[in-house]
């Protein structure tokens, strides 16, 4: 099972893996906004990689399609995110998550 | 006969024009509409009392309209003209009216002169519809309509609330009795089919010949409506609180009418009664016990007013040991009568009182005699008439009632008995009353302000009360046709002279007690023994206390501590559940970014284990 | 009389009065008031002119949603017709009655009121179960925003109990009603939510008392009788002037309503098996309705509980099952409407004046204002049940029926009276009477408009009470439906 650069698939995805991950735990241990949003950024990559790799595996544009969807996604998310990050900033004066916990249930 | 309607109508327009026009008028023209509608009320009721007797027909009926009508149960609007309803007639429009006169210079001085005028207007109206009604409706109408007068009246100064107090006092334990009254009234429709008087009563002769359970189970309720209204035992403990209303308000409404309606309507049921002896000795034990209980506690009272309310009660009784002897006439006679010199005492006592400035206890007045003397002459004729010295018009219809009652089979001489017994007592405590008020040192200058329409109808009263006798020997012989009765003076047995020498001898036992002095009267009374049972007397054998602790205390406090209503306890804990449940729930969401996302993660991996065990 | 248009005009009045309060701030008041008087007009009209062949005063079909058997079918016979006008009449004076308590958005505040009147007129004409389900809805959620918007301090909590109590019984009606319309279309293959047409139901009696119960839970919420009492003295303490009116003189009577149209006909037989039931609601209602009334220290909480024991009247009425029940309950509804109506309008004055509902901040209030003070004393003594005026004669016919079908219950029913007396005559006692309490400031007597309000409701009552025969001859065409003819 090797895609054409002989790299094999479960490599690839290992790696996808290994890269959520990371994300996950840079998620859920991280409190600067930042790094969460950094890590965000990580996982959706690492999905997009996961993409990548099966389109290549399966000889389909597809994978490289949904890339492309990825990178607009993760363009606007950007976007949006800075924007509240600013704004968090504004109002509590900290990158800390966790100042913005009003919205209980 | 035509213009039967007017006699209560007359009322009920003074009443209308008082009450439209809220106390604008000035006060002249409140006291002639207010005395001038009862007064033309008693022209018309004389009028048509007259062509009444002279028609010699039985009864003149006048139907208004249908009141209600549903299915089988209708009930007419009808006016019913007859003896009885003569009588009562009589005494509402002609005392009624003396009553309104001499309130026009009693309340001069008040505030609410027009309001006073317009609830009394509106009892004459009240009482008037209760003795005219042939349905029974209607009668209740009456009923509660002068229990409602009553409740304004005696809780006319309105500021003091000892006055609402007692004012409710007697609306509420009336009402004890009237739901009694009801009751009667739906046994009574469902046995009969009618709440027409004359009607149900002749279906009872013909369905009952001999008396019935039934028949005595409606008797009996119908009793417990007349023992509230004319305050007989039990339910006795409000007419002493009701002396709180103004003095004409005691005299027309607690001792001259309203509380003689309970007499009217037992006897307005004669028929009923007739049917069923237990009813009638049920009657005559109510009626003794009254006379008896109230006469030894009118003994011991300092308030003047008190000491005539215990005595209204006393010779209530009187009437009721007469209906259930059987002598009808002899408890309508007394019931004129007793609203003839009872009226006369109360209307003397509001002068003295209204000379005294609104002081009513008797300890603190004394030689009043020389300056008060049309109050002073009137009372003492009031007096004699009370406690029935021979040829006083209370004497003859006393005596009647007593030499009627010694006649009752088996029972007679323990009627008798208690009777005379209470007839002592009543020259007695009268006795004292006027010995404390008129005689002794003065303590207090009065100032008389007796004008014309104040003393006239004192005058009147005084005439009626000395000669009111007459009427016993010619209208109301023939009231109820019962023969049994014994008018006038029966020298010839040993019970007859001892009724008539009794009362006297009370007489020279309360001079030679209260104004000779000659037993150690304050020794007997601070004595141990002496003491307690003057309390007991003084609180009226303690009827007050038992209701209290009984019924109302037990009531209130319920009520304290229900204020919150615990049936809501069982909705407020199931709101109280759910919120419950909601904090619990709600701690999860904590609002932090990171505990969501772990959580997410967690139900992730959930799924992703459990589809993979699948 | 088309009944369709007259709801039309209460809905479109209720926009036109929104939108006017652009115009002038005092105009939705105008708006409400001439639309209840042109309808009250209406109603006698219809009245005088007479009904129409069958007993009815007005009956309308439009079709609706065919597919399901629900159309708009509007009836008014007698009994619809009074309790309409009495609707009408009572709209007209709460709107007077609460001409200066609101300030705050008027317009919508008219808007509610009419809608809420719109929603109750077609409670009582509707004759498809459907129909008078979207109409019961129609009518709470208007009330549900008197309460919440225009409240007292305790609003949001009374106006969510009121609105969870009555959702949640209708919800157990809409069942019950569902499941009729299924059984009947099982038997009988015709999907119809016809009044009538389920008249024709045939149930089993299990079934049927199931159902009858859904409904009757519902209606006795609405009425309100013990133990589904309690949203009342909150609802009733919390609303404005205009919504206690409305509340005490109408929409309890929907409840009493519904019992005595749906409840009795379309399941006689269960119905009158559960009589006794019925009866001993009605008996608790009158006993302790009394009795809470008379340990409440809030003037219109006191009358909140007093109208819970009227009601009770109602419930025993009813279900002695004969015509002398039926028609005092009847006469007991419309009586009730009046007086205790007048009696929040007191209230309501009160609170306007001196700014508080507490009767130990009351006293001697006779002396400032004996306008108010008479007015108090005859409705209290109307509601105490005087003969005279109309509460004594539904009190008594609904004595007098129950008393041949169970005596030892019409006992204890008439003990109410005596409780009657004591918390009304204590209502007055500790507000009008007694000391002047000095804390009082100075206070406005009832002027003419005020005044003219109460006069028309004491007119009604000694109306009522003295010749009640209008009345009893307008409800006699439909007892014999109602299974009690004589």
């Amino acid at each position: 099972m090797e895609g054409p650069l002989g790299i094999p698939l479960e490599h690839v995805l290992y790696l996808a893996i290994t890269l959520f991950l990371i994300g996950v735990v840079g998620i859920l241990i991280r409190r600067n906004v930042i790094f969460i949003l950094l890590s965000l950024e990580l996982m959706m990559n690492a999905s997009a990689l996961a993409f990548v790799a099966a389109g290549a595996y399966w000889q389909e544009a597809d994978g490289q399609v949904m890339f492309m969807f990825i990178l607009a996604l993760a363009a606007a998310e950007v976007a949006v995110a800075l924007g509240l990050v600013v704004q968090l900033a504004r109002r509590f004066r900290t990158l800390d998550i966790d100042a913005a916990s009003e919205m209980t249930g | 006969m035509e213009m039967l309607w007017l006699v209560p109508a007359l009322p009920l327009a003074g009443f209308l024009v008082l009450f439209v026009t809220e106390g604008k008028l000035p006060k002249i023209a409140v006291a002639c509409i207010g005395a001038g509608c009862v007064g033309f009320s008693a022209v018309v009721a004389a009028v048509v009392g007259w062509e009444y007797l002279t028609s010699g027909t039985d009864a003149y009926s006048q139907v208004m309209w249908t009141w209600m009508a549903v299915g089988e149960f209708k009930v007419e609007a009808t006016l019913y003209f007859d003896y009885l309803a003569l009588v009562m007639v009589g005494v509402i429009t002609g005392v009624g009216f003396l009553i309104h006169l001499y309130a026009t210079g009693y309340m001069w001085e008040e505030e609410g002169y027009s309001r006073f005028f317009a609830y009394m207007n509106l009892f004459v109206f009240a009482m008037l519809l209760l003795v005219l009604g042939d349905s029974l409706l209607l009668l209740f109408l009456g009923w509660e309509g002068v229990g409602l007068c009553s409740y304004l009246l005696i809780g006319f100064f309105h500021k003091d609330p000892a006055n609402g107090y007692a004012a409710r006092k007697a609306f509420v334990i009336t009402r004890v009795g009237d739901t009694a009254l009801i009751l009667g009234l739906l046994l009574l429709f469902r046995e009969v089919g009618t709440l027409g008087i004359q009607e149900s009563l002749e279906t009872a002769r013909s369905i009952w010949p001999d008396g019935s359970l039934m028949n005595t189970a409606i008797a009996l309720l119908l009793l417990g409506g007349a023992v509230g209204k004319s305050a007989q035992v039990p339910l006795q403990t409000w007419l002493p609180d009701a002396m709180a209303g103004p003095t004409p308000v005691s005299a027309l409404i607690h001792a001259a009418t309203m509380v003689t309606a309970g007499v009217y309507l037992i006897a307005r049921m004669q028929g009923i009664y007739l049917l069923s002896e237990h009813a009638m000795l049920c009657v005559a034990f109510v009626g003794l016990a009254t006379l008896f209980i109230a006469s030894f506690t009118a003994l011991v009272q300092s308030d003047i007013k008190r000491v005539l309310a215990f005595s209204t009660m006393s010779q209530i009784g009187y009437m009721f040991l007469a209906l259930g002897v059987g002598a009808w006439s002899a408890a309508i006679f007394h019931l004129m009568t007793h609203a003839f010199f009872k009226a006369l005492l109360f209307l003397a006592s509001g002068s003295v009182i209204l000379s005294l400035h609104h002081e009513q206890d008797m300890h603190k007045m004394g030689g009043l005699w020389r300056k008060l003397p049309i109050p002073f002459w009137s009372m003492v004729v009031g007096s004699i008439a009370l406690a029935a010295l021979p040829f006083t018009s209370g004497f003859v219809s006393k005596d009647a009632i007593l030499l009627t009652a010694a006649d009752a089979p088996e029972l007679g001489m323990v009627f008798w008995g208690g009777a005379i017994a209470a007839a002592f007592m009543t020259s007695l405590y009268t006795t004292r009353m006027m010995v404390l008020t008129f005689f002794g040192e003065t303590k207090m200058e009065p100032h008389d302000p007796s004008k014309a329409n104040m003393w006239l109808p004192l005058l009147v009263l005084a005439a009626l009360s000395l000669g009111g006798g007459w009427f016993g020997f010619t209208v109301l012989d023939s009231l109820f046709h019962d023969h049994g009765v014994h008018f006038g003076l029966h020298l010839d047995n040993p019970i007859a002279i001892a009724t008539m020498c009794i009362p006297l001898l009370g007489l020279v036992a309360g001079y030679l007690i209260f104004y000779a002095n000659v037993f150690d009267r304050k020794g007997i009374a601070e004595s141990g023994v002496g003491k307690a049972v003057g309390r007991f007397w003084f609180v009226g054998w303690g009827f007050d206390k038992i209701y209290d602790s009984l019924v109302v205390n037990p009531f209130r406090w319920l009520a304290r501590v229900n204020k919150g209503d615990f049936v809501d306890l069982l909705f407020r804990f199931t709101a109280l559940v759910a919120r419950i449940l909601n904090n619990l729930f709600s701690i999860s969401q904590n609002g932090r970014l990171r505990w969501y996302a772990l959580t997410m993660f967690g139900g992730l991996l959930l799924a992703i284990v459990f589809v993979a065990i699948i | 009389m088309n009944v369709l248009l007259l709801i039309c005009l209460l809905l479109a009045a209720g926009l036109v009065a929104w939108a006017s309060e652009r115009i002038r701030p005092n105009l939705p008041n105008w708006v409400a008031l001439t639309t209840f008087v042109l309808a009250t007009l209406w109603v006698v009209f219809a009245w005088l002119s007479g009904p129409h062949e069958g007993g009815l005063y007005a009956e309308q079909f439009y079709s609706w949603i065919p597919r399901f058997g629900i159309n708009v079918i509007l009836k008014v016979d007698g009994l619809s017709l009074m309790l309409i006008g009495l609707t009408m009449l009572l709209g007209a004076v709460a709107v007077v009655s609460s001409w200066t308590e609101t300030t705050t958005r008027r317009g919508f505040f008219q808007f509610n009121i009419l809608w809420v009147m719109a929603g109750v007129v077609g409670v009582f004409s509707a004759f498809d179960l459907f129909l008078f389900f979207f109409f019961w809805e129609v009518m709470l959620i208007p009330m549900y925003f008197l309460i919440a918007i225009w409240g007292h301090e305790d609003r949001s909590y009374a106006s969510m109990k009121f609105f969870l109590f009555t959702q949640i019984s209708g919800l157990l009606m809409l069942v019950a009603i569902v499941a009729l319309v299924w059984i009947h279309y099982s038997t009988h293959g015709v999907l119809s939510f016809d009044y009538h047409t389920l008249l024709g139901a045939e149930l089993d009696d299990s079934v049927a008392r199931l159902l009858m119960l859904g409904f009757f839970v519902a209606f006795i919420t609405k009425l309100p009788s013990v133990p589904l009492h309690t949203w009342l003295p909150d609802a009733h303490t919390q609303a404005p002037t205009a919504g206690s009116v409305i509340l005490a003189g109408i929409l309890l009577k929907t409840g009493a309503y519904g019992i005595v149209r749906f409840v009795v006909t379309l399941f006689p037989e269960a119905s009158r098996d559960f009589w006794i039931y019925g009866m001993a609601l009605g008996v608790a209602s009158i006993l302790y309705g009394g009795f809470m009334a008379y340990s409440q220290s809030d003037f219109k909480r006191l009358v909140a509980y007093s109208s819970i024991a009227h009601m009770g009247f109602v419930l025993v009425g009813v279900y002695s099952f004969n015509d002398l029940g039926m028609q005092g309950a009847i006469v007991t509804m419309i009586a009730h409407g009046f007086s205790t109506a007048a009696l929040f309008m007191m209230a309501g004055a009160l609170q306007e004046r001196l700014h508080t509902r507490e009767m130990s901040k009351m006293g001697g209030l006779w002396v400032k204002a004996p306008r108010m003070g008479a007015v108090t004393m005859f409705f209290v003594i109307a509601s105490v049940g005087m003969p005279g005026l109309g509460n004594f004669i539904g009190e008594f016919l609904v004595l007098l029926g129950a008393f041949q079908k169970n005596v030892f219950l019409t006992i204890c029913a008439a003990i109410g009276i005596v409780v009657a007396a004591v918390y009304g005559l204590s209502l007055m006692q500790r507000s009008f009477q007694g000391t002047p309490n000095p804390d009082v400031p100075e206070m406005r007597d009832f002027a003419f408009r005020e005044m003219s309000a109460m006069i028309v409701l004491m007119v009604a009552l000694v109306w009522l009470g003295v010749y009640p025969q209008h009345v009893l001859s307008m409800t006699d065409a439909i007892l014999p439906m109602l299974g009690v003819a004589p």
